[in-house]
């Protein structure tokens, strides 16, 4: 489960001052659910996210997963925690399977868990045709998979996404949207970023609308709906976050 | 603190770095091929052109020749010497490599021989130009060969024996023992060798590791992984040490490789190979190493502290370029002549280094001063590694856009 209390980032910029890139968030994400946490670029997804994973620490506020607190016990956090996002990228140098065996190895498994788990892995994503190719010889294809086995290794409970098929081609982005739906299905708690509307519609059991490091609108799609009175997420979305939308630009 | 994770991230670092062909290019191939090409090709080069200029007969003007036929006569008899018509623009001719060197004879020379004060024949040469420079030898061997002559018909008039030319003669003879001889002349070297090696050796991994790992975007998924920030630099830090230490190795095994080809190939005259003979134990090249160590330290860390702040590898490549002349000043410092050690000097890291290196080489142990420079640079050296240490964990440096 992630709670996350009260989140707040604030950077200091030369040129801007201070810039407040999330400011008192809070919500709640449940075991087999997916919480999607929808944004215009620049509304502070990234930053929420990499807080809840614990790549940045928060200025005020906390979060727990898995009842650990992300500013006390990043580490345990970390360890409860698969982050993909496409900013996550892969080692060129490594081979598929030294690239996933090198994060088993960092949590903590031992080799014989270890060969267990990257086998099976593997074969679920039908992966033994490259297993042993360089990633920077790897189709994108490939490299998401390589990702998605990368995040699997441990077998997180806690799985955390951010916009993971930015980029990517139709094809490659439904072998991510497969695997979220997996991931609730084994009963995972999954939250991911994205601005892409039919993502969040086909996917999230819970929405989350930020813009401005703000939380402004959260519930169901049809509780949104029913809110907001319209039907279309994105006319929703966009009735939510005119009133403080700022171009990315301007940030 | 994790040493299993330490251990992770450093063979995971060492298995990345030594895939790459850039690091064997930089780490092994150039340290190891670039002492025996240079010092042989050059020592080569430099005896075949230095026994080119030897053989070669070298035109020589006279200016104001009328001043004392005889010894115009004396010149154009010498074999060594070919006396070319006399031209205005002489000068040039020097600077232009026409003629080697030209002999000025000034006036009332021959008056002059008879007993009145000595006047001076100038020669006109080109200084630094190998060929000048022995032209102009030459031309001097000929003047006093004519001077000996000269002085010699005098003692026989006066029925007085020639070897009053010379009523002594001299000879220097060195008692210093080999290793000194070599020490003084390469001493300064090894330890300077070792030194900038380990630094030049260390700048490629820093950055790869570094704002490598952020321009290829594998910082996020590393930090994302449950490894805690210090046991990352760690691993990253030790890749970074070995890499700076295995570049100096082979660059001595290499050094001292070349210098041995090259004492013993017969390309040199004996006097001058004699320079090139090493005469430095493996326990000397060890203690220049384990003084060397704490700076190898402080290197990777330092290293490793800048280029993480740099956004892209080239960025990175813009800061520690000059980080190689804050090393190359102090250490080619310690080479100068009469520059020896104080306590003050024993606290500035690198040119401390390198002169208690200039000085193990030569045999010379003071250990006041190995153990205060071992302290001072295990400090700065501590000191680099925590700042790392730090560095890693401040959001600012690590997403810095």
């Amino acid at each position: 489960m992630i709670e996350a209390r009260g989140l707040s980032k604030r950077f200091q910029d030369k040129k801007r001052g201070e810039i407040r890139a999330v400011e008192n968030v809070s919500f709640t994400c449940q075991p087999g659910k997916i919480y999607g946490l929808l944004g215009a670029n620049g509304a502070g997804k990234t930053t929420t996210l990499r807080m809840l994973a614990t790549i940045l620490e928060p200025t005020d506020g906390t979060a727990v997963i898995c009842g650990h607190d992300v500013v006390e016990e990043p580490e345990k956090v970390r360890a409860n925690v698969g982050f993909l996002s496409t900013a996550t990228a892969l080692y060129p140098r490594l081979t598929a399977q030294e690239l996933v065996e090198y994060f088993g190895r960092l949590n903590s498994l031992d080799e014989a868990t270890l060969k267990k788990r990257v086998d099976d892995l593997f074969n679920r994503l039908d992966m033994n045709g490259f297993r042993d190719r360089r990633c920077d010889k790897l189709s994108t294809g490939m490299k998401q998979k390589t990702s998605i086995a990368r995040t699997l290794v441990h077998d997180p409970p806690v799985m955390i996404f951010d916009e993971p098929t930015l980029g990517l081609d139709v094809m490659t982005a439904r072998t991510i949207t497969a695997f979220i739906r997996e991931c609730r299905n084994n009963g995972k708690t999954v939250i991911f970023s994205t601005h892409v509307m039919s993502e969040v519609e086909k996917l999230c059991d819970t929405i989350g609308i930020i813009q401005s490091g703000k939380l402004l609108a959260e519930g169901t799609l049809a509780q949104l709906r029913q809110k907001y009175s319209e039907n279309d997420l994105e006319e929703i979305f966009v009735k939510v976050v005119a009133p403080h939308y700022v171009p990315a630009e301007a940030h | 603190m994790s040493l299993r994770n330490v251990g992770i991230v450093y063979r995971k670092e060492l298995t990345e770095w030594l895939r790459d062909r850039r690091t064997l290019i930089s780490t092994v191939l150039v340290p190891l091929l670039a002492f025996p090409v240079l010092m042989v090709g050059m020592t080569s080069l430099m005896a075949v052109m230095m026994s080119k200029a030897e053989k070669e007969v070298p035109k020589v003007m006279v200016i104001h020749g009328e001043n004392s036929t005889e010894l115009v006569a004396a010149l154009h008899a010498s074999k060594d010497l070919e006396i070319v018509p006399y031209a205005d623009d002489w000068k040039e001719q020097i600077s232009n490599k026409q003629i080697r060197a030209a002999v000025e004879i000034p006036s009332g020379f021959d008056a002059s021989l008879n007993g009145k004060s000595p006047l001076t024949v100038e020669i006109h040469y080109y200084q630094g130009e190998v060929k000048s420079e022995y032209g102009a030898g030459h031309v001097e061997d000929s003047l006093k060969a004519y001077r000996d002559e000269f002085v010699k018909k005098i003692l026989e008039a006066k029925n007085l024996p020639d070897s009053l030319i010379s009523p002594f003669l001299l000879e220097r003879n060195n008692v210093a023992p080999p290793e000194k001889v070599s020490g003084a002349a390469l001493g300064g070297l090894l330890g300077y060798m070792v030194i900038l090696l380990s630094m030049t050796g260390a700048i490629y991994p820093a950055i790869d590791l570094t704002a490598g790992e952020k321009e290829r975007g594998t910082m996020e998924t590393i930090l994302s992984s449950p490894l805690s920030r210090v046991d990352l630099v760690l691993g990253k830090f030790f890749l970074v040490l070995s890499a700076s230490l295995s570049t100096a190795i082979l660059s001595i095994i290499s050094m001292g490789t070349s210098f041995y080809l090259v004492g013993n190939s017969g390309a040199m005259a004996k006097k001058d190979a004699a320079v090139f003979q090493l005469h430095i134990g493996l326990p000397t090249v060890l203690s220049v190493f384990l003084m060397a160590l704490p700076l190898a330290v402080l290197f990777a860390a330092a290293l490793l502290t800048i280029a993480l702040f740099a956004k892209s590898y080239k960025e990175a490549q813009s800061y520690l370029t000059p980080m190689t002349f804050i090393v190359v000043i102090p250490a080619v410092a310690s080479l100068l002549p009469g520059f020896d050690l104080t306590p003050k000097l024993a606290l500035i890291p690198i040119l401390s280094t390198s002169l208690v290196c200039k000085e193990i080489v030569a045999g010379t142990f003071h250990w006041n001063y190995i153990l205060l420079i071992l302290l001072s640079s295990s400090v700065y050296a501590t000191a680099a590694l925590f700042i790392a240490v730090k560095m890693f964990q401040r959001e600012s440096v690590l997403f810095r856009s």
